[in-house]
């Protein structure tokens, strides 16, 4: 929920609450006000009549209201002295409504010439539901206004308020570190947004220091490490062109420079897991998957014909992406390599390509792998310990740096790993 | 043959010196910026092998160097950084090759010879050895003038053996080379025996005067006859 439109709710609620209860209030009082005043036209009346009947007695047959506002009636003396006066709300039947309509009545006792009489004055009461009714809707009416006023205002004027907010977000989303980018410039005067501008800008800063100290220090591991393994396997080497060795020395020289090897290779590997997640392969080039398979597919056929493997590649769709060329070269001969090792004697090994997918399957011994722990690094099949136990990790690192779906699955003696390439495929 | 070798690594400058040594090349070495700094002043050499990270300076700026004095020189960046900028900047500034540490000797050679051959082309470009001729130009072996046909990866695999006579050349160095880094998880390397089996079989068929040994099991050398 954008900022704009939760003030906006906030503002609604304690709105609907503050006019809800302000209009019972008002309604109440303005109840009140009504009745206190047409109490006093009563009571006023009341005396009018009481001085009317001393010039004009023929008043005091008025039994019934008729077209007038009072009537008069005959008492006994006793419950006329008891008598105090009683302003009520009753329904009378009116003519023109036909209808009973909410009246005001007062009833009243007084004397004149030694006889009691009961009088009562009406007098027409504003109809309540009618006046509820009225003043519901033009609270309702005052509400909504507010609200839309409210949120005129909040879209036209915060939103020209929060546009700086707006451009430095959108900078910091399009920063990215391997990048030569400069600052974070926003113009501004609101104190609130300068502090954000200046808070990012030195984030950045700091993470530009720490990023280029890890890629200093990636460059310096690669170095202190390689140099000295540099300088064993080339001893090792020489050693191994002397004459007067025996068949079991050179056997072990060959194998100390072999795991030599391996550790240069697997210190390149990390190396290269490190610089992918530092997002330093950051060129975007067309690629097409299809042309580096069937590179590697040639590359790799006089191992595959020695390991009787067949590998075959449907070709029905061409398959574009833009990403970093070493990056695409690595993640398919990855998989093809993969494959190859992982896969039986006299086995096949099938490529397939749909416009967004590269399908790779191929003959298994029977047994899924795990998916939870394939693509962890230094995962390794018990029985193919020869490898780095990289090369899948390095496949997940590359999918996820460009947001791309690497699956796997086990049907019919066969793992098949499915790459999705949808967010970086180029042309339809 | 003159070399020079900038490393300031002591052992690593000694193993290269040995093994250039054996290829009878003139080898000599520099072990600072600024002693190679003086030497490439003075004296002229065929070929140089330059670590760019130097104590006391960048081998990158002994390349400018190189080109201010006019010098012609064959250069070949030896370096630990596996970095894209820096193959992109040595090459640039007039470089012939650049190579990662860790390498191998006969990659090494391979690249030393390639490069010579690059600078002194004279007519064809082609490897002559006894009674054979590899001609790089048009990939065409030939043993007495006949033409012997090598599919792609024989004729790479004999080219290596070729500019590393001699020497011995171990399985995972020749796979590397010739089927490239991605082939070093393959299991394990006999593949390579068999395409050997098939080159020697060519070789001895055509009576060519060289032949691949083998090597204590663990490679191989091609030597004269």
């Amino acid at each position: 929920m954008k900022l704009l439109n939760r003030s906006l709710a906030y503002l609604s609620l304690a709105f609907l609450l503050i006019i809800g209860v302000w209009s019972i209030v008002f309604y109440f009082n303005l109840k009140d006000e009504i009745r206190d005043s047409i109490d006093d036209g009563l009571d006023n009346n009341r005396i009018l009549i009481i001085n009317k009947i001393q010039s004009d007695s023929t008043l005091l047959f008025q039994q019934e209201f008729g077209g007038n506002n009072f009537k008069i009636r005959p008492l006994s003396k006793p419950s006329a002295l008891q008598f105090t006066d009683i302003y009520k709300d009753t329904l009378m039947y009116r003519v023109n409504e036909d209808d009973l309509e909410p009246v005001r009545i007062l009833h009243s006792a007084f004397e004149f010439r030694g006889r009691f009489y009961s009088l009562s004055v009406i007098s027409s009461l504003v109809e309540e539901d009618d006046l509820v009714e009225d003043a519901f809707w033009s609270v309702v009416w005052l509400f909504v206004i507010l609200i839309f006023t409210i949120a005129v205002v909040n879209n036209v004027v915060l939103r020209r308020v929060w546009n700086p907010f707006y451009d430095i977000l959108n900078q910091l989303k399009a920063y990215r570190l391997s990048h030569e980018n400069s600052t974070i410039d926003v113009s501004t005067n609101i104190k609130e947004f300068t502090e954000l501008q200046k808070a990012s800008n030195a984030l950045i800063e700091h993470s530009k220091e720490t990023y280029l100290s890890q890629k200093q220090f990636i460059e310096n591991a690669s170095h202190e490490l390689q140099t000295p393994l540099a300088i064993i396997i080339n001893k090792l080497e020489l050693l191994l062109e002397s004459d007067n060795l025996n068949n079991n020395d050179a056997d072990v020289i060959a194998k100390v420079v072999g795991m030599a090897e391996k550790l240069s290779k697997l210190n390149k590997s990390l190396l290269l897991l490190a610089k992918i997640e530092n997002k330093q392969f950051s060129k975007q080039e067309l690629v097409c998957i299809n042309s580096i398979a069937v590179e590697y597919k040639s590359n790799f056929q006089e191992f595959a014909d020695f390991k009787e493997i067949q590998i075959s590649i449907d070709e029905s769709a061409k398959l574009e992406v833009k990403m970093d060329a070493f990056l695409a070269e690595m993640l398919v001969s990855n998989l093809i390599k993969n494959a190859m090792v992982h896969s039986t004697k006299g086995g096949t090994i099938h490529l397939r390509f749909t416009a967004e997918e590269l399908i790779i399957c191929n003959t298994a011994s029977g047994v899924a792998l795990n998916p939870k722990t394939m693509f962890n690094r230094f995962h390794k099949d018990a029985a193919k310990s020869d490898g780095t136990g990289l090369g899948l990790a390095i496949c997940k690192v590359i999918c996820e740096s460009y947001g791309i779906d690497i699956g796997y699955n086990f049907s019919d003696n066969k793992h098949c790993f499915t790459v999705n390439f949808k967010n970086i495929v180029t042309g339809s | 043959m003159k070399i020079l070798i900038i490393e300031d690594e002591k052992e690593l400058r000694e193993t290269l010196v040995e093994s250039l040594e054996k290829e009878l090349y003139v080898v000599e070495t520099a072990a600072t910026y600024d002693s190679a700094d003086e030497k490439i002043s003075i004296y002229d050499y065929d070929c140089i092998l330059l670590d760019i990270m130097l104590p006391d300076g960048s081998g990158l700026n002994l390349l400018t160097k190189l080109k201010e004095l006019g010098k012609s020189e064959n250069v070949i960046i030896i370096s630990a950084k596996n970095s894209l900028e820096d193959k992109v900047s040595g090459l640039g500034l007039g470089a012939d090759d650049y190579l990662t540490k860790p390498f191998h000797i006969a990659e090494l050679n391979a690249r030393i010879k390639a490069v010579f051959r690059r600078k002194n082309l004279k007519g064809t470009n082609s490897i002559q050895i006894g009674n054979i001729a590899l001609d790089l130009d048009e990939r065409l072996f030939k043993v007495d003038d006949n033409i012997i046909h090598l599919n792609r990866k024989e004729f790479d695999i004999l080219k290596y053996f070729l500019l590393n006579k001699n020497r011995l050349v171990r399985k995972t160095v020749l796979a590397e080379h010739v089927w490239g880094d991605n082939i070093d998880e393959a299991d394990n390397f006999d593949f390579i025996y068999y395409q050997l089996k098939n080159l020697r079989k060519k070789l001895l068929e055509s009576k060519a005067t060289i032949t691949i040994e083998s090597i204590y099991g663990v490679g191989y050398k091609l030597v004269e006859v």
